[in-house]
């Protein structure tokens, strides 16, 4: 009775492992499969919407066949422009800070935590911040309003990347260069910061990749603007709110545009996302050590 | 410089010159050392000022959400004077001709953001509901189960995924999501869930607060899977032996060696994913119908804080309007503020411990 009762349990314990199992391969499956559908629905569909006159030619009015988003995708680079002269400098100081200089206090910890924080953000708040702090006093939307909110938002992606790209460069190389009567400024900046370039730039790429396809601080900032403009004092139009409008709108046309717009970001968002990919698995900092 | 100090002769040490001698002339008695130095450059400043410069950077990632803070205070002043604190919970008016209540009425002036909280919160438990689940599942396989030939793309995919634009995720369910709820989804559910009365069959148009759940499922499943992967990471791997060897099961052993010691870290995972859910503006604006009612039915269309403002901010008829929404922003700002301080904590109290680690 005992033998039996134990080989039951046994065998319980042994299936109960197995639809375990079957449980996680299930998920893996329920997840990873419609998401790579998403993604490749998404490319073939975009590849089809592409063409030339995509990139070269503005927009037509609406019903019209034809056209592009050359606008959009200029007033994309304006407004990322703007967003990395505030995120990009901003970002890497204060990434910076904390892995040569704060290691281990409590500012530092502080200082890391916020920014975690400030990353999960609604980024449509950040767009409202910029809209009372620019757009009010000026009393008119503009680029420069969209690029500092885009900006404020790339400053913890940077910060972040850059502080794990520093520490992941050895102590020895530090303790080299002072020990050659380098000042510790120098050290970090010509040491450092050097050895670990190529992860900084691609931490720099991944946080434009991701507000490169931001649409909600654009909404009432950047406003969109039918028409090719560079005046950073002028309402711009971006790539993700030209998909939006063209979205949600009634036109066939219109919708090829948006499918062809998703895809280039997709492609920046691949392309950034296999670099830092690379850089921090197969090693580019290994050379150092 | 250093050929004129060796050419010099070797008697004139300092014992032989006097006091008064080497006061009269301090230039000519400079060691090489000493001059060498100079040439570099005081670094005592320069360190000081490169060090100050980087702390400034720092520290305006605090400047940065109290200027966030005190410009949405400042904005929706107005709201807050107009409504207090009756804004989030209260009713303001009832239609004049039906009876019906009234939330968000911009051309007479009364705004309440309860129908706005609700879809937000009924869109992201929902969500969260699908997706938690399926994370945690697929966070088990990566770890626990998988080859390793297949981790590392299965990981790739995830962290790939979590990149993609809302705006993308809103096209692809634009075009593809809602009318697949249309014409498949919906009418089972109604079918065969329409007893609980949470699912009425009177939304022909595919939108609602289902559709926002299910893309949202989607969007924040990689957050959720990838966190809880770092955490399940982080236990230690003499847990996993310590229960094997007591001739555990690999589920028994993921139940008592892994879970158990990853559990405070998944809920905050899961808060995480929580936090984005509720911030989420383009993907759901773009399917969750757009209307300002508080309705039982999950199929139903509604609104959410986000999605209200992305709508209305830019043709705002009124201040009062203006401040209103931004008042709801500012509600948004600090509701995500601590969902996420929270969800950090919880993260870091479990893998504080473990190693740095590439991803």
């Amino acid at each position: 009775m005992a033998a039996s009762a134990n080989s039951f349990r046994s065998k319980y314990r042994a299936a109960s492992d197995h639809f375990v199992t079957g449980l996680a391969i299930l998920a893996t499956v329920l997840v990873v499969v419609p998401l790579v559908a998403i993604f490749v629905y998404l490319l073939l569909k975009g590849a089809s919407s592409l063409n030339l006159d995509f990139f070269l030619k503005n927009p037509v009015p609406e019903g019209e066949s034809g056209g592009g988003m050359a606008n959009a995708i200029v007033g994309s680079g304006v407004l990322l422009g703007i967003a990395s002269l505030i995120g990009v400098p901003i970002g890497i100081g204060a990434g910076i800070y904390l892995a040569e200089f704060g290691r281990g206090t409590r500012l530092a910890n502080a200082v890391r935590f916020t920014a975690d924080v400030l990353n999960g953000v609604p980024s449509i708040v950040m767009g409202l911040a910029a809209y009372s702090l620019i757009v009010i006093p000026q009393q008119h939307f503009s680029a420069l309003s969209g690029g500092v909110a885009l900006g404020i938002m790339m400053i913890p992606t940077v910060a972040r990347t850059t502080e794990e790209m520093l520490l992941m460069v050895p102590n020895m190389i530090r303790e080299a260069a002072l020990g050659l009567g380098l000042s510790n400024w120098q050290s970090v900046l010509s040491i450092t910061v050097k050895t670990a370039s190529p992860g900084i730039i691609t931490g720099c790429m991944l946080a434009f990749a991701r507000v490169a396809g931001e649409t909600a601080p654009l909404i009432f900032t950047a406003l969109g603007n039918a028409f090719y403009s560079t005046n950073p004092n002028r309402p711009i139009e971006a790539l993700p709110l030209q998909i939006w409008v063209y979205a949600t709108g009634p036109y066939e046309d219109q919708h090829r545009l948006a499918w062809a717009g998703a895809l280039v970001l997709i492609v920046l968002i691949v392309l950034a996302v296999s670099l830092v990919r690379y850089v921090t698995s197969r090693g580019v900092l290994k050379g150092a050590s | 410089m250093p050929e004129i100090r060796v050419s010099q002769p070797p008697t004139q040490s300092p014992p032989k010159v006097s006091v008064s001698e080497r006061a009269a002339e301090p230039q000519k008695e400079i060691s090489a050392v000493r001059q060498f130095l100079n040439t570099r450059g005081n670094s005592a400043f320069a360190d000081r000022a490169f060090r100050s410069l980087m702390v400034l950077c720092a520290l305006s990632i605090f400047g940065i959400v109290l200027l966030i803070l005190s410009e949405l205070i400042l904005r929706s002043g107005h709201a807050w004077h107009q409504f207090g604190l009756k804004f989030f919970f209260q009713t303001p008016g009832h239609d004049r001709y039906s009876g019906e209540p009234t939330f968000w009425d911009p051309v007479n002036g009364s705004f309440s953001a309860l129908p706005f909280v609700y879809g937000t919160l009924v869109s992201s438990f929902l969500s969260l509901l699908i997706s938690v689940p399926l994370a945690v599942g697929l966070a088990i396989f990566l770890t626990e189960m998988c080859p390793r030939v297949l981790r590392g793309p299965l990981a790739f995919i995830t962290e790939l995924l979590a990149a993609i634009p809302s705006i993308i995720y809103g096209l692809w369910a634009v075009f593809v999501l809602v009318p697949l709820l249309r014409e498949h989804v919906n009418p089972l559910l109604v079918k065969y869930l329409g007893w609980t009365g949470l699912f009425a069959a009177d939304n022909p148009t595919g939108l609602g607060y289902v559709a926002a759940a299910v893309i949202l499922a989607i969007m924040i499943l990689p957050i959720i899977s990838s966190l809880t992967r770092e955490v399940m990471t982080a236990v230690p791997h003499s847990q996993r032996e310590a229960v094997l060897a007591l001739g555990a099961t690999r589920w028994e052993m993921i139940r008592m060696g892994v879970l158990r010691n990853a559990r405070i870290g998944i809920v905050g995972a899961v808060i995480l994913g929580l936090g984005r859910a509720l911030g989420e503006t383009m993907a759901v604006t773009m399917v969750i119908g757009n209307t300002p009612q508080i309705s039982k039915s999950l199929l139903a269309n509604g609104s959410s804080m986000a999605s209200v403002i992305a709508n209305e901010f830019a043709e705002a008829v009124s201040d009062l309007h203006r401040s209103s929404l931004i008042e709801i922003g500012l509600a948004l700002f600090i509701v995500t503020i601590i969902v996420n301080a929270l969800a950090r904590l919880l993260v870091w109290m479990v893998t504080r411990g473990a190693p740095a680690r590439a991803h």
